[in-house]
């Protein structure tokens, strides 16, 4: 099999392809967290696709694949691109995406203009120029590793040593400029990180879809983290997982580009974490809505109980079903699922098949959970001086997001209080046997 | 005669690309026309695998499908998902891309298709076409027969919807508010982006659509304010890239479609350096 040999790495050819698009895929996540961060994933496009000129010219001029001589020219064209659009941006009317979207196609026409050339012109060097356009793992040598290792020490030296500045100026700009930090230096290293990552990631990327290599990782990482520190290691995990799989691509599928796959990869890696991520993913999100819906159908419940037992003075006797329907409008099912939820907290105890009572504890939760409500009504009719009948829905609100600070500021403020501006009882929780 | 059916094809598909694009820009949508332009691929290849033939009728609905499936992708991530628009965009379409090359690549000799012309487009071997049609004593190139029809829809649905999107690109809320049914001009729009994209992708590769649908609009947006001479400009400043793109071609021995790019660019580019310079005497 030839994953099995892939995985054994006996090959030193191998060795040196998968050694650099790991580097290469940890260097560009972690530099793509700042793009992404700075909410400029799409300059990020811009600039992967205006290397292409860069990469041409440096082969017109010297006639080899030399590396440095290809990383400079992508890094100057790279870095026109963003100065022109910026420039387009800044002095006419034309709004900034468009500009990218100007930017980005015209001098990827100049980059394919240039490399048609090339290819009519039957310099032998040219074969494999187009791999900068899909991208080939396979194609990176050990003087290319030497370079990526070069350039990656560099891009870690000035991320450790801008790190807290980089942080303020992509989190609070406005406050970075108020203590004296040099904005546009930081915003020229910044681009300058993001057009030297795109440099390094076309040879296994591919200029075309460069830009996600970059953008993938942290977005991947956004959803399971807020720290940024979290999320560089995060992306580069997931960056170099990618960068490793193209090699694996490149080495079982030689007639395949490596991009594409190393896209695929990152997308799926960047669509699960959507859903699944921990910090703002979409199944997460709808638990905690969940487990929301669930607590205040609970607490409605425990008043149902109270409010019963206020008009017949009896708390704890069992009440069936229909009766706590007629309450509320809850269906069946949604007071089944309620009333089950209390019950293995132990607030509510099934007497009958048919009858539900509150246990001790349930009733002392429910007088709480009255009180608050009655308290908040009190707070909003005295102190905000709002009428009596209007209060009662912001208290159905509130009851179930009040903290527990909150909650002890409005006793101490409310102390003394015996009575609701419906003239209804405030329940009092030292009076109650436990 | 072969350059004037080159000319032909590339004007027809800047001028469709230019009424369509000068919408893209004013709504502030022009990365999602980029975005459509490279996601429509996984779309022809699918529908080329299945039906056997290029530029056949599944093979514009797939396309046409996948487009618009791009701006459904954008908007699931974007207002489900959470994440920011400009990274969804950015994942959306390279993701659709990607599985567009590695379908290719993984059926070459099947398809029709490789990489290059992915890019690149095939207008300079148009005179080579197979298909052509003789039509009044006349070869005529099939790619003639798929751009014509299209140019002509979309003149079409410019010229009947121009007052809706006119309304809904300057004042969405108004529009909406007048009765003006907004979500379903957006849609043909990007349905219309997504045909064209993939008309002209047959001639001019994937990425210099983007080209085409960008840069004459903006040009002439520099010129006018005014939408109709906009658009009439649009399409004149798309006629001359691609009759000057044709000769810088021929003058360097390289790609057309990529000449044709690169002179709207030099188009634009002079107009905003002039506006430049003459703003300076003023």
């Amino acid at each position: 099999m030839a994953i099995f040999e892939f995985l054994s790495f006996d090959d030193p050819g191998t060795q040196i392809v998968t050694i650099g698009t790991v580097i290469l895929g940890a260097v560009a996540s972690i530099i793509g967290c700042f793009t992404f961060l700075q909410k400029r994933a799409l300059i990020g496009d811009a600039i992967s696709h205006s290397v292409l000129p860069g990469i041409c010219l440096a082969f017109i001029l010297s006639g080899t694949k030399n590396p440095y001589y290809m990383l400079i020219g992508a890094f100057i064209s790279g870095w026109l691109s963003v100065i022109l659009s910026d420039w387009i941006t800044r002095t006419s009317k034309i709004k900034a995406d468009t500009s990218i979207a100007i930017v980005l196609s015209f001098f990827f026409a100049i980059g394919m203009m240039m490399l048609s050339i090339i290819q009519h012109s039957g310099n032998v060097n040219q074969a494999g120029l187009h791999h900068f356009l899909f991208g080939k793992a396979a194609a990176i040598i050990k003087e290319d590793v030497v370079m990526f290792l070069y350039v990656a020490a560099i891009a870690l030296v000035i991320i450790i040593v801008y790190f807290r500045a980089f942080k303020l100026y992509i989190f609070d700009i406005e406050f970075a400029k108020s203590i004296g930090l040099p904005v546009k230096w930081l915003d020229f290293l910044l681009t300058t990180l993001a057009v030297l990552a795109i440099a390094l990631g076309i040879r296994a990327v591919g200029v075309v879809m460069m830009s996600a290599l970059l953008i993938g990782p942290a977005a991947a990482a956004s959803f399971w983290t807020g720290n940024l520190k979290k999320m560089l290691l995060i992306s580069a995990i997931v960056g170099s997982l990618a960068g490793f799989f193209g090699a694996m691509i490149s080495y079982m599928r030689p007639q395949m580009p490596t991009g594409p796959w190393i896209i695929i990869v990152l997308s799926v890696i960047a669509f699960t974490s959507i859903v699944m991520g921990t910090e703002k993913g979409v199944l997460h999100k709808w638990r905690k809505r969940q487990a929301f819906k669930n607590k205040v159908l609970r607490e409605n419940i425990l008043k149902i109980f109270y409010h019963l037992g206020e008009n017949q003075e009896d708390f704890l006797q069992p009440r069936t079903l229909q009766e706590l329907i007629e309450r509320r409008a809850y269906n069946k099912n949604e007071i089944l699922k309620g009333l089950n939820q209390l019950k293995s907290k132990h607030w509510v105890d099934q007497t009958e098949s048919n009858h539900w009572a509150l246990t001790k504890q349930g009733n002392i939760e429910s007088a709480k959970l009255i009180r608050l409500h009655r308290l908040w009504e009190v707070y909003l009719s005295e102190h905000l001086n709002i009428a009596a009948d209007h209060v009662h829905d912001d208290a159905e609100a509130i009851e179930h997001i009040l903290t527990p600070k909150l909650q002890a500021r409005l006793e101490s403020v409310l102390k003394g209080r015996t009575t609701d501006p419906h003239d209804k009882a405030i329940p009092n929780l030292n009076k109650m046997d436990k | 005669m072969n350059g004037f059916w080159i000319i032909l094809v590339g004007s027809l598909v800047a001028c469709s690309c230019a009424l369509l694009g000068a919408f893209l820009i004013l709504r502030r949508m022009a990365m999602v026309g980029d975005a459509i332009a490279h996601a429509v691929l996984p779309g022809i290849v699918i529908a080329f695998l299945i039906s056997g033939s290029r530029a056949s009728l599944p093979v514009l609905i797939g396309a046409a499908i996948t487009g618009m499936l791009t701006t459904v992708l954008i908007e699931l991530l974007n207002k489900k998902g959470g994440l920011q628009e400009d990274a969804s965009i950015g994942i959306s379409f390279t993701f659709l891309f990607a599985i567009g090359v590695i379908l290719i690549s993984a059926f070459t000799g099947h398809v029709d298709l490789d990489q290059d012309c992915v890019l690149n487009g095939q207008i300079d071997y148009l005179p080579l076409d197979i298909g052509s049609i003789v039509f009044l004593g006349q070869s005529i190139p099939r790619s003639v027969w798929t751009i014509l029809p299209t140019f002509l829809i979309i003149l079409g649905f410019v010229g009947i919807g121009f007052k809706g999107l006119r309304l809904t690109t300057f004042d969405n809320e108004f529009a909406a508010a007048i009765g003006v049914n907004v979500a379903l001009l957006h849609y043909l729009l990007m349905g219309a982006v997504s045909l064209t994209t993939v008309v002209s992708f047959e001639a001019v590769g994937a990425i210099l659509v983007v080209a085409f649908l960008v840069i004459p609009p903006s040009a002439a947006y520099l010129v006018t304010h005014k939408l109709k001479p906009m658009l009439v400009l649009s399409c004149v400043i798309g006629i001359l890239s691609a009759v000057g793109g044709y000769y810088l071609a021929v003058f360097l021995d390289s790609s057309t479609a990529a000449c044709m790019a690169v002179v709207s660019g030099l188009i634009f580019f002079s107009i905003f350096v002039f506006g430049k310079i003459k703003s300076v005497f003023n």
